[in-house]
């Protein structure tokens, strides 16, 4: 359809989703009201299975169901992003040009800052049961943690420093091992993703049974598969079509480590 | 407390009102990251923090990041296209 | 005040669908959907929320769940937020692909679907 058209079907399909949602507003129960069933159940739930941090306790022990369905979602979006980013007909992979200049007080910053991220990405992976995070926080964190280097230095060391082999094993041991624990459940407690570990007792370190362990595989997938989701789109700046003379040769190189 | 809440949620619906209308796109991936800690402000307010770490995390991170990554390959793949033409 | 956090997750939702029918680039087309995306986290989130609540953490004097915040909800929010990221890396790649056999990222001149 043409622009002008599009604009009135826009003014059309704005105004009337407005009213409803404006008018479904009105009859929601107010905000910051104190009916919460799910609520009630959930904290109550969490607190016999002595998981502190209730959100971790639904998402991985009462819908780790879910859970399970998304690291799926995860797994089959790097896929997608591996087969849509694949060299075309005509594309050329280049080797990094080390040129660029990266200013020493980043240098700086990113040496002290990269290891407090990895060791802060692991503490929220470990303590998910405990404390706010989890095993998905945690491993956002560790994957762009590990991007500092990459900020901080040229694409080729970065690149070393980043085996995309181990990155990817590591989200397909994460995936089998949640699928793993949730068939142990199966074995010993008798149902899938059963809580058959001992709950132990609130706020500790090795609480809340199956809680801790599925977090530490989510955040496995993760870190894998966000490491490996970002190095699709940094590759893309490697391939490039071919030359035809000398002159677009260097019309189209932009560094290899320009600074983003 | 709530005079907070209705201040973040002002933010933004003006962090929003600002990325929608940017219309650079390499510009807009900074006012998407700017955005995204708006958005993590109002959930910390909001009593959710668990929220708020995955919200910094991919919303003021990774998306920026492969937006402004996007952006440099869509034109460095026009600007080679052209180069071929001539 | 009852009714103000939901009717800014909508004017939000809106706001991300104007963007995308007037976009003139598809990069910026994928954010304003990122943006629409955003306006349900908020909602979800004030749906939750309890006038005088604390966030959903048991410390080691438990706390009565009566005063918690809906922590249902913000696990609904946590799967939303790591669905839109999918999602948003998914059309990004697309849009590369788009550029790469169109040599167009505007959506007003990709109307035929060439092979």
């Amino acid at each position: 359809m043409t622009r002008s058209m599009r604009m009135v079907v826009l003014v059309i399909g704005v105004a009337f989703v407005g009213t409803a949602l404006v008018w479904a507003a009105l009859y929601m129960p107010g905000f910051g009201g104190d009916w919460h069933p799910y609520r009630d159940h959930a904290a109550a739930a969490a607190l016999a299975h002595a998981t502190a941090n209730v959100v971790s306790s639904v998402n991985f022990d009462q819908r780790a169901l879910d859970t399970f369905g998304e690291e799926s979602i995860l797994l089959g979006a790097v896929v997608g992003v591996a087969v849509l980013l694949r060299p075309v007909e005509g594309e050329r992979r280049r080797k990094p040009k080390n040129t660029g200049h990266v200013l020493d007080s980043t240098r700086l910053l990113v040496v002290l800052a990269a290891p407090v991220a990895l060791i802060l990405g692991i503490d929220v992976v470990a303590h998910g049961a405990i404390t706010p995070g989890g095993g998905f926080q945690g491993g956002v964190i560790l994957a762009t943690g590990l991007h500092l280097l990459y900020v901080g230095g040229r694409y080729s060391a970065f690149d070393r420093l980043r085996p995309l082999g181990l990155f990817s094993q590591a989200e397909s041991i994460g995936v089998i091992a949640f699928a793993a624990i949730a068939a142990s459940g199966l074995a010993a407690g008798g149902a899938w993703l059963a809580n058959f570990v001992q709950h132990g007792t609130l706020a500790q370190l090795a609480s809340s049974g199956t809680v801790p362990l599925l977090s530490g595989a989510v955040g496995l997938a993760v870190t894998g598969s966000m490491v490996v989701l970002v190095a699709h789109f940094l590759e893309q700046r490697l391939l490039v079509w071919p030359p035809r003379s000398e002159e677009s040769a260097s019309a189209k190189g932009d560094e290899g480590e320009e600074r983003i | 407390m709530s005079l907070l809440i209705m201040i973040a949620l002002a933010l933004v619906l003006v962090g929003a009102a600002i990325t929608v209308f940017t219309t650079d796109p390499a510009k807009q991936a900074v006012v998407l990251s700017i955005y995204g800690f708006l958005l993590a402000v109002l959930f910390m307010v909001m009593q959710a923090p668990d929220v708020a770490l995955s919200q910094i995390a991919i919303g003021a991170a990774v998306l920026p990041l492969i937006v402004v990554l996007t952006v440099r390959k869509v034109e460095t793949v026009r600007a080679a296209k052209r180069k071929q033409k001539q | 005040m009852t009714v103000y956090p939901y009717v800014v997750a909508a004017v939000i939702l809106l706001l991300g669908v104007i963007g995308i029918a007037r976009s003139r680039n598809l990069v910026h087309a994928v954010v304003c959907l990122a943006v629409a995306q955003s306006a349900t986290y908020v909602l979800l989130i004030s749906i939750g929320y309890q006038h005088g609540g604390v966030a959903p953490i048991f410390s080691s004097s438990s706390t009565a769940p009566k005063h918690m915040v809906d922590p249902v909800m913000q696990a609904l929010t946590l799967t939303d937020i790591v669905v839109s990221a999918t999602v948003t890396s998914l059309l990004l790649a697309l849009t590369i692909q788009i550029a790469k056999q169109h040599d167009t990222v505007d959506p007003d001149e990709l109307r035929s679907l060439r092979g």
